[in-house]
């Protein structure tokens, strides 16, 4: 085998040309969303897109950087990397500035940086340094206790930041560890979890109650108990339908509970004398989903008024009003006025009159939208898949257990940055305040995730010199 | 190689997964689904309201009586709404602390990005320093529209106020939006049609503060605002003046009508206000004052108020008695302070047996009660002689609306059912509702009312629908009616030589104008509730009659006291254009007779 040494050779180009297309698409729509004739000049710094070129042309100069380092280096400074990730968020805790309600911000002369978002590499090369163990299996108790604690401490600095949004982007290491081994039980667990959490808000108890209970007979048939599954229905109905009928004014969700009840107690004793285990699990995971719904109301009372308002628009609870509704229903306009083709560049009037809120950091997507149409927006998806499953393929022909765990680390924090930002922009997400990589103004965001996914690159470069 | 590779498959497939949900629901709200199209122009497209200016008044000598004034609304755009002085802007603006945070807490309620009005009309000295240091308060803008300015300090009800609509206007008519000013009462609410004049648009182009960013589409959907037209009304101010100045401290109303045109010269009713007392910012303020006052004054007489119209009334009765057949102007009834007519009716004294013209001169009461019996009993039953008798009433507009300029009481010309259900039976007695003859009983005119029977006895026979405005157009025209009133006119002929002695010899001397033949009627109608009232009707000249008045003057006792002397100094005034100077002194006596409140 012929070793290539120089470094241009052996980076990835596509996966670098992917990322200037997104860098160049997402300085158009913060020079739009900014737009004003007598202000047109490109690096006016007094100007949102004036500064923004600034920190593209620093992340640039951050990347060359980056490919400089020795690729060993990353994994050999991977712990220490992120204690130093750590103790900045706490001196953020300490001596950060309040910005938008959230404590997040180190000013450092005239720049501001936000910690949290450098936090996200350096938690990324400790998940892959101790993923990449020699051995490691991570379904394995401790292991899972350490990795949990790795992303936990982080994540828990950051949501004592008050800044909920950056803290839940850890979730997306949960991807990681699902390459890496994790069950997909758990996976679908999250999965069901954040079903039920849905469903228990949208629908009064006694919907949910039924629908608890039709799933769990269902999986029942799809485990061949069929008979059981039919018996079991019936014997709920002869139990409920005549309780109902009795006590027109007990809430029925109550009485369908009791029901159920009474049906699973006298399925356990049928159960435990013809020992049919699968049965008897079932019946326990349906009432666990019950409990967990019950549980549910008492979180959701529990959370802040403006995050119970989030959730309730995004599920179509409440009416959309002008206090709580306002952000998502602009940016629904401004991105659903684009039609087709859009308006055209500097043409869209949405953004450019300031309908859209956070229109250049947030909800940058609807410049996109309003002024490139569906097509233009379609298109970033697009490029932004390509990108993701460019790193999957990237991370899958490591021979390095070190570069693949980064690698996946790199894909799912781009994939979950994505899929929340432009998900909330087009209401299929709750409002999460978290940047769209490469569009949203701002640098601390732009250089954290130029350095995240240079130095995949870097590590990518020196796969070949990698021996397993 | 490790046993979990295949979940990069699945991984890739919820990346891929979810990238084709976001398109697929994309593709559904910007290319299948029209709504966000509509709501994008709704939101950077803004419709400014131009208002027209109203239109002024004018009286028949093409007096201004009515014009405007500008006037300034302070707008505030919560957002935009930085801390301000607020001692400053409370001193300029002249209201208290607690109305302005109430009103900015309505302002926010409203809507934090659309502006809504803070205070408004601001009066003109207040904005002048308003503007100057405006610049201060960012989140605050002026709107300019327009006030009525009156060039009358009296006769507030017969002109009419100005406010801002309710929610049942606007649901009544689609023209208004909120915010908007509308006639509330008087001319203004008659003719607000004519008046309004036409809102125009100016579509702008907004950014979320709704501040201006240009015009859209260089003006195509604009419509400029069309002035409201001007109302020339039939009013001669200075009779108007001159009524309301007679009438001060009295209550009760002038009717004075053009008879030939139905055109009404003035229309007073006392006591009344200043119309200036509730412009713009003082409507708030001094309308509880008006509408709680003991006297009124907010009430129209002239139109809603319910007389009894007492001896004015006895015209009428000669004329149905002459057309009717029942006496001749020779036919004799005795009289000696009073007569026995089924009771016992009370006069006073004057020679007997008397003959129509005799009994109209002196007012005799026996005589009409007797003529009125002859009418009823003329009939094969007293009912349905007097339902032939309350037809000829009915021709003089007695009983039902007479103006279409006003809201107007119908007053009460009672049904033959009326009497059935008050007796309790169809076979009524004469005694029982003569007492009509001389205009007591259940009967109830208004003012305006009279005045027009009174047109129709100076017409001879007929009365055009008395009007305020000059029918300058159709629509205003068609509003107008003759109607002839089914009595020969040689019977009017007789009727008005009784009414010519009444003012010469007769009840009605004090109302005598010097070289002009006056024929008028006195009345004093009885009041259960107190002192008498004091009516008169006349018109003049007699050979020509330039007007046809009533002067109603509540407790004012006998006709002869008050009503006459002001009716002649009306005459006087409006036919002559000056009082001589023999009669200044009754003039004088006139404007300060105080019958409101009594000295002690």
């Amino acid at each position: 085998m012929t070793r290539k040494t120089s470094l241009a050779a052996n980076l990835d180009w596509p996966t670098i040309l992917l990322y200037i297309l997104l860098v160049a698409a997402g300085w158009t729509c913060i020079y739009a969303t900014g737009h004003e004739e007598q202000h047109a000049r490109l690096l006016d710094l007094s100007r949102e897109h004036g500064k923004q070129l600034a920190w593209i042309l620093a992340a640039f100069l951050l990347a060359f950087l980056t490919l400089l380092f020795d690729a060993k280096f990353f994994a050999a400074f991977s712990i220490p990397v992120y204690a130093a990730a750590i103790l900045l968020l706490l001196a953020v805790l300490l001596v950060g500035k309040e910005v938008n309600a959230s404590r997040s911000w180190i000013e450092i002369g005239a720049l501001r940086v936000q910690p949290s978002e450098f936090s996200k590499f350096a938690t990324a090369l400790a998940l892959a340094s101790v993923a990449s163990r020699h051995n490691f299996k991570v379904m394995r108790l401790p292991n899972l206790l350490l990795l949990g604690l790795l992303l936990l401490l982080p994540a828990t600095l950051i949501k004592l930041q008050n800044d909920t949004g950056s803290a839940i982007v850890y979730s997306a290491f949960i991807l990681v560890l699902f390459r890496e081994g994790l069950h997909g039980a758990i996976l679908l667990l999250c999965f069901m979890a954040i079903l039920l959490f849905v469903l228990s808000i949208v629908y009064p108890p006694l919907t949910v109650a039924a629908i608890i209970i039709a799933a769990t007979l269902l999986l029942a048939c799809y485990y061949r108990q069929p008979r059981a599954a039919l018996h079991y229905l019936l014997a709920l109905l002869l139990l409920f339908l005549p309780l109902a009928i009795l006590l027109p004014d007990a809430p029925p969700d109550r009485l369908l509970l009791l029901a159920h009840a009474a049906c699973t107690l006298a399925a356990l004793l049928l159960i435990y004398l013809r020992r049919v285990k699968r049965v008897a699990i079932l019946l326990l995971l349906s009432w666990t989903c019950i409990a967990y719904t019950v549980s549910v109301d008492r979180i959701f009372q529990s959370l802040l008024p403006h995050q119970q308002d989030r959730i309730n628009i995004l599920l179509g609870v409440e009416q959309e009003t002008r206090k709580t509704g306002y952000h998502v229903m602009q940016s629904k306009i401004a991105i659903g006025s684009g039609g087709l083709a859009g308006k055209g560049f500097l043409k869209g009037t949405q953004i450019k009159y300031n309908f859209v809120p956070a229109k250049s950091t947030d909800f940058i997507f609807c410049a996109v939208g309003e002024e490139w149409g569906f097509i233009g927006s379609a298109a970033v998806i697009l490029l932004f898949m390509t990108l993701i499953l460019r790193l999957i393929y990237l991370a899958e022909r490591q021979r390095s257990h070190f570069s693949r765990v980064y690698g996946y680390c790199v894909a799912c924090i781009l994939f979950f940055h994505v899929a929340v930002n432009i998900g909330m922009t087009i209401g299929l997400v709750p409002v999460i305040g978290i940047p769209l990589p490469f569009f949203s103004y701002g640098g601390s965001s732009l250089w954290a995730f130029t350095i995240l996914i240079f130095i995949f690159l870097r590590l990518d470069a020196n796969r070949l010199q990698v021996f397993k | 190689m490790d046993k979990f590779a295949q979940r990069k498959g699945i991984i890739a497939g919820i990346v891929i997964a979810v990238c084709l949900v976001y398109i697929a629901q994309l593709f559904h709200f910007q290319v299948l689904d029209d709504k966000y199209k509509i709501k994008a122009e709704n939101n950077s497209q803004r419709a400014e309201t131009l208002y027209p200016a109203r239109g002024l008044v004018y009286d028949r000598q093409k007096r201004l009586l009515v014009d405007n004034q500008a006037a300034y609304d302070l707008i505030m755009l919560p957002r935009q709404v930085k801390r301000f002085d607020t001692l400053e802007l409370l001193s300029i603006l002249g209201v208290s602390r607690e109305l302005l945070e109430r009103n900015i807490a309505k302002c926010k309620e409203h809507s934090p990005y659309r502006p809504s009005v803070l205070i408004s009309q601001i009066p003109g000295d207040r904005y002048a320093v308003l503007q100057e240091k405006l610049y201060r308060y960012p989140g605050f803008y002026i709107q300019t529209r327009t006030l009525r300015k009156y060039h009358v300090d009296h006769s507030g009800d017969l002109f009419g106020y100005v406010s801002e609509v309710s929610p049942a206007d606007i649901q009544k008519d689609p023209y208004y939006a909120p915010g908007d000013y509308i006639g509330t009462t008087g001319l203004e609410k008659t003719f607000e049609w004519i008046l309004r004049g036409k809102k125009g648009k100016k579509v702008v182009i907004v950014d979320n503060f709704n501040r201006e960013k240009g015009s859209f589409a260089d003006g195509e959907y604009d419509e400029p605002a069309i002035i409201g037209e001007n109302l020339y009304t039939t009013l001669d101010i200075e009779l108007q003046s001159y009524a309301s100045l007679l009438m001060k401290n009295k209550k009760g109303g002038v009717v004075a009508i053009e008879p030939a045109t139905g055109q009404i010269l003035a229309k007073v009713s006392a006591p009344s206000y200043d119309p200036s007392m509730i412009i713009g910012q003082d409507l708030g303020k001094n309308y509880p004052t008006l509408q709680n006052d003991p006297q009124k004054p907010l009430y129209d007489r002239t139109t809603k108020g319910r007389y009894p119209p007492g001896s004015t009334f006895k015209p009428l009765q000669a004329l149905i008695g002459l057309q009717t057949g029942v006496i001749t102007p020779r036919t004799l009834f005795a009289c000696h302070q009073g007569a026995f007519i089924g009771r016992f009716v009370a006069c006073h004294d004057h020679k007997s047996p008397l003959n129509l013209l005799d009994a109209i001169e002196t007012s005799c009461n026996p005589y009409f009660i007797n003529l009125f019996t002859r009418v009823l009993e003329a009939a094969p039953n007293v009912r349905e002689g007097y339902g032939e008798w309350r037809k000829y009433i009915e021709a003089f507009g007695i009983g039902e609306k007479v103006t279409a300029d006003f809201d107007e009481d119908n007053g009460l010309l009672p049904a033959p059912e009326y009497y059935d259900l008050r007796l309790k039976t169809k076979n009524w007695h004469a005694s029982y509702i003569n007492s009509l003859a001389i205009g007591q009983g259940e009967l109830a005119i208004t003012p305006m009312q009279m005045a027009n029977f009174t047109a129709a006895l100076a017409n001879r026979g007929h009365y055009i629908t008395p009007h305020v405005v000059l029918p300058a157009n159709d629509s205003l025209r068609q509003r107008l009616q003759q109607r002839q009133v089914p009595i020969a006119r040689e019977h009017f002929e007789t009727v008005i030589e009784g009414m010519k002695r009444a003012v010469n010899n007769g009840t009605g001397r004090r109302a005598r104008v010097e070289n002009i033949t006056v024929a008028g009627k006195t009345g004093t109608a009885e009041n259960p509730h107190g002192q008498d009232h004091s009516v008169f009707i006349a018109f003049a000249p007699v050979e020509n009659p330039r007007i046809a008045l009533v002067v109603y003057v509540e407790h004012g006792e006998w006709g002869a006291s008050y009503a006459a002397p002001i009716a002649g100094l009306l005459i006087e005034k409006y036919l002559k254009g000056a009082i001589s100077p023999g009669k200044k002194a009754e003039e004088k006596r006139m404007i300060e007779t105080n019958l409101i409140t009594p000295e002690p």
